[in-house]
């Protein structure tokens, strides 16, 4: 049955307990956790298997670079009480690495190796963390912001310059 | 099939002999089967399907698609040639025997197009393999598909293959 969101809140407060460190209403009729990193898989077994909750599908995973630090996201869905909550962990740059949710959602398998693999959060507890779509060889992580781009891979170059530019320069030629 | 385009009957009354170049005898023989690498590599491939398909009809000039670079004598680069995959095209473009020719289709192939700054994408093919013709278009419409085509053979045709120097 669909629940008022403020009443969801405090069912998931209680339950969460010391796992939860902030809960809030999102104006996309969304409720956004804040978990403690060291409870995510507790928290999330917790969600998923409590019958009166019942968050079993894993809608989406994903990662983020807030430039002082990063997160990582998992959007869950409750067909019982039709509705969806975000689950957010915040993450140390120094140290970015979270518990695998593998156990509890056994798809979020390659969601997870994407993440490592753009931004370079290790999922510890994996059963097969490597890249998923870069090259194995590739270096750094690209979806984060300090990322420099490499000016060559294997030899091939990777600039071009730009026609614009040239326009733009003083005295610079039309094109 | 000479028959059929009047050249014998037509010869065969007042001569014997058809006076040529083996060059250019050669080269039209090589502009009219061009056979190309069944290759695609995002939705320009699409594109290039539609070209082989009825309707444009590329096998009304000899161009018909082979499944290896071994038999191939024309690369068309359908697509966005990502880092990953450049060092395996060129692989391709390797193992095709001379003289062998590429149409660079569409933006992305010729200078990443629409992911131009994007980490993981080639900007351009011809970083990594010589180009013939360059193709414009997101995508190009097989019309102009078969117009690059007909510039390749153009060029094969002025090509003095028996006379090139060993590079």
């Amino acid at each position: 049955m669909p629940m008022d969101r403020a009443e969801l809140i405090s069912m998931l407060s209680s339950r969460l307990g010391s796992a939860l460190l902030s809960a809030e209403e999102m104006k996309n009729d969304d409720i956004l956790l804040v978990v403690d990193r060291q409870q995510l898989v507790a928290a999330a077994g917790m969600l998923k298997n409590d019958p009166a909750l019942s968050f079993t599908t894993l809608m989406n995973h994903l990662g983020a670079d807030y430039g002082d630090r990063l997160a990582v996201i998992y959007n869950l869905y409750s067909p019982l009480l039709r509705n969806k909550i975000t689950i957010k962990v915040y993450l140390d740059r120094g140290d970015p690495s979270v518990p695998s949710l593998e156990r509890a959602f056994p798809g979020i398998g390659w969601y997870e190796r994407e993440t490592y693999d753009l931004l370079g959060i290790r999922f510890t507890g994996h059963s097969n963390l490597k890249r998923l779509l870069l090259p194995d060889d590739w270096e750094g992580h690209p979806l984060r912001k300090d990322y420099v781009y490499p000016a060559s891979y294997h030899g091939i170059d990777t600039s071009r310059p730009d026609l614009l530019d040239d326009a733009r320069a003083p005295g610079g030629r039309d094109v | 099939m000479l028959e059929r385009f009047n050249i014998v009957n037509r010869l065969s009354g007042d001569a014997d002999l058809i006076l040529t170049t083996v060059d250019e005898a050669v080269n039209l023989a090589r502009a009219n089967s061009l056979w190309y690498l069944l290759m695609g590599l995002a939705c320009c491939s699409i594109e290039l399907m539609q070209t082989g398909g009825p309707r444009a009809d590329l096998d009304r000039f000899g161009s018909l698609f082979r499944a290896t670079p071994r038999q191939s004598d024309l690369m068309i680069v359908a697509g966005t040639i990502t880092l990953k995959m450049a060092p395996r095209l060129r692989r391709l473009y390797d193992q095709m025997a001379e003289p062998k020719y590429v149409i660079a289709m569409g933006s992305c192939a010729n200078c990443g197009g629409p992911f131009d700054r994007s980490y993981s994408v080639l900007r351009g093919v011809d970083k990594i393999i010589p180009v013939d013709v360059y193709l414009p278009g997101c995508p190009p419409r097989p019309e102009a598909l078969t117009e690059a085509l007909m510039k390749v053979q153009e060029k094969i045709k002025k090509e003095r293959y028996f006379l090139k120097k060993e590079a």
